[in-house]
């Protein structure tokens, strides 16, 4: 038992990377479907998108790129698929320079070849804007002026869903989806705190934390916190994505993670306790 | 004059940009969003400087042939070569910039995020000792938040995602709430020290 420990003691860390590799593969080829339930958070994100009138414009936040696809992506896709079901109209845009070709992607994939809308009436992509809490502020006072062209390049005025919408008034809704910064908290603190409109929000598990307490204060509606919010959302929506597939391969990777802590413990005081 | 003229404008804008925020008058919010668009063009030249930034480092180390030349100059290439692609071939779907967008950009950085969940669990494993008090308080709290937060944790014990979310709305909420109003306080009164002119660092002084 004592070499057991030694040899935990110095694990190196090739080993601990196999086992995790196997704990996502695995799952991933040969599901377990694991059940879970849904809990407030996420029902606050889909009861908020369920309450705004159908075919009303929503604006639609894409905060991230490709590094927090993987986290990201099922629930964009997840929230498409609830917004596109009830007719809303949706205005895309992305604070973050390599978002706006995921939007576009994500659009393509759910609004035109899934629910067959048409670009420009029933969703736009608007693009990147640099600027980050002050194209946020610029926003409030001209949606058209701060974003002059859409991501195709043309004109605002010239795209029919653009009509009537000058600022945050003209939308029902705000829906972030956020990797960090700028993103959720920017929106609650330059938009959400001044011009009172919902906002909801989808984010990284490991950025969730930080907005519990605009959560618990109301200024976000509801909250997708990483993979998991997103399988517990596309319950929700009924949808089986990537979100739900994953959970089986995350379930595996936090036990052997687990094990891997409770073993480097057991090992820690089992020498401690013999002086080694 | 050369302190006096930038303490003015610092002092000048940011008390407009405080009364901004307090006073709905349409002229007042007009003005503001013209400003505000000076700031979006600042910033979005910023990236110009970035550019001849990169071109800066890199040129000397390339035409000295320093350690990993090669590789800075492949940095400095396709840089070139992606400005390229998308200025005279666009960026929308189907172009050139979006091909090497989608196929070369996005999976690399995918990559990059992938490998934290292994190194993530490398550094658990070493990090989380129970040698304090405090250390076995958060290495219990983080086992209990991991294993609740995934749907084995609600096939262990059914409650475990309302005791996940009973942390994470108590006792991590509190914590949290405490740091962003200490950090919200700071920043008030680092902005009100620059728009009074008590601090001036930004100015490259002491």
């Amino acid at each position: 038992m004592q070499k057991f420990f030694e040899f935990i003691n110095q694990l190196d860390r090739r080993i601990i990377f196999i086992f995790v590799a196997l704990a996502i593969i695995l799952p991933l080829l040969f599901p377990l479907n694991i059940k879970f339930t849904v809990t407030e958070p996420v029902r606050g994100f889909y009861e908020a998108i369920d309450k705004v009138p159908n075919g009303s414009k929503v604006l639609f936040a894409c905060d991230f790129e490709p590094g927090s696809l993987p986290e990201l992506y099922p629930m964009t896709y997840a929230a498409l698929e609830q917004m596109l079901k009830k007719d809303l109209k949706i205005i895309a845009l992305s604070l973050w320079p390599a978002g706006p070709p995921l939007v576009e992607k994500a659009l393509t994939d759910m609004a035109q070849n899934e629910f067959k809308r048409k670009y420009g009436v029933d969703y736009v992509n608007l693009g990147f804007k640099e600027g980050r809490e002050v194209v946020m502020v610029s926003m409030g006072s001209s949606i058209p002026n701060t974003f002059p062209q859409d991501y195709r390049g043309t004109k605002v005025s010239q795209i029919p869903i653009m009509q009537g919408v000058n600022n945050f008034k003209d939308v029902k809704l705000i829906v972030n989806i956020s990797a960090g910064y700028p993103g959720t908290k920017e929106w609650v603190q330059q938009v959400q705190a001044r011009y009172n409109i919902g906002l909801v929000s989808g984010c990284t598990a490991v950025s969730a934390p930080e907005y519990y307490p605009y959560y618990q204060s109301k200024q976000l509606l509801g909250l997708l916190g990483g993979m998991k919010g997103a399988a517990e959302y596309e319950i929700l929506v009924n949808r089986i994505g990537l979100g739900r597939r994953g959970m089986d391969a995350q379930s595996m990777a936090h036990v052997i993670i687990f094990l891997f802590i409770l073993l480097g413990n057991l090992a820690y005081f089992s020498l401690k306790k013999k002086g080694t | 004059m050369r302190k006096e003229v930038p303490l003015i404008i610092t002092f000048l804008a940011g008390a407009f940009f405080i009364a901004d925020y307090f006073i709905p008058h349409t002229g007042f919010s007009d003005l503001a969003a013209k400003i505000n668009g000076w700031a979006i063009i600042v910033l979005a030249a910023s990236y110009i400087l970035g550019v001849l930034n990169i071109l800066r480092i890199n040129y000397g180390r390339v035409a000295k042939r320093e350690k990993d030349w090669i590789l800075k100059l492949i940095l400095v290439l396709c840089m070139f070569f992606m400005l390229g692609a998308g200025i005279f071939g666009g960026i929308t779907e189907g172009t050139l910039f979006d091909w090497f967008f989608v196929n070369t950009f996005t999976p690399m950085q995918a990559t990059m995020f992938a490998l934290l969940a292994f190194y993530i669990a490398s550094a658990a494993f070493r990090a989380f000792r129970v040698r304090t008090v405090q250390a076995a308080l958060l290495a219990i709290t983080a086992v209990l938040v991991m294993i609740g937060r995934v749907p084995i944790g609600e096939t262990i014990w059914k409650s475990f995602p309302d005791f996940t979310e009973w942390i994470m709305n108590v006792p991590q909420l509190a914590g949290k709430r405490a740091i962003l109003i200490g950090a919200a306080l700071g920043a008030i009164a680092t902005g009100l020290k620059v728009i009074t002119g008590l601090e001036r660092t930004y100015m490259g002084q002491d």
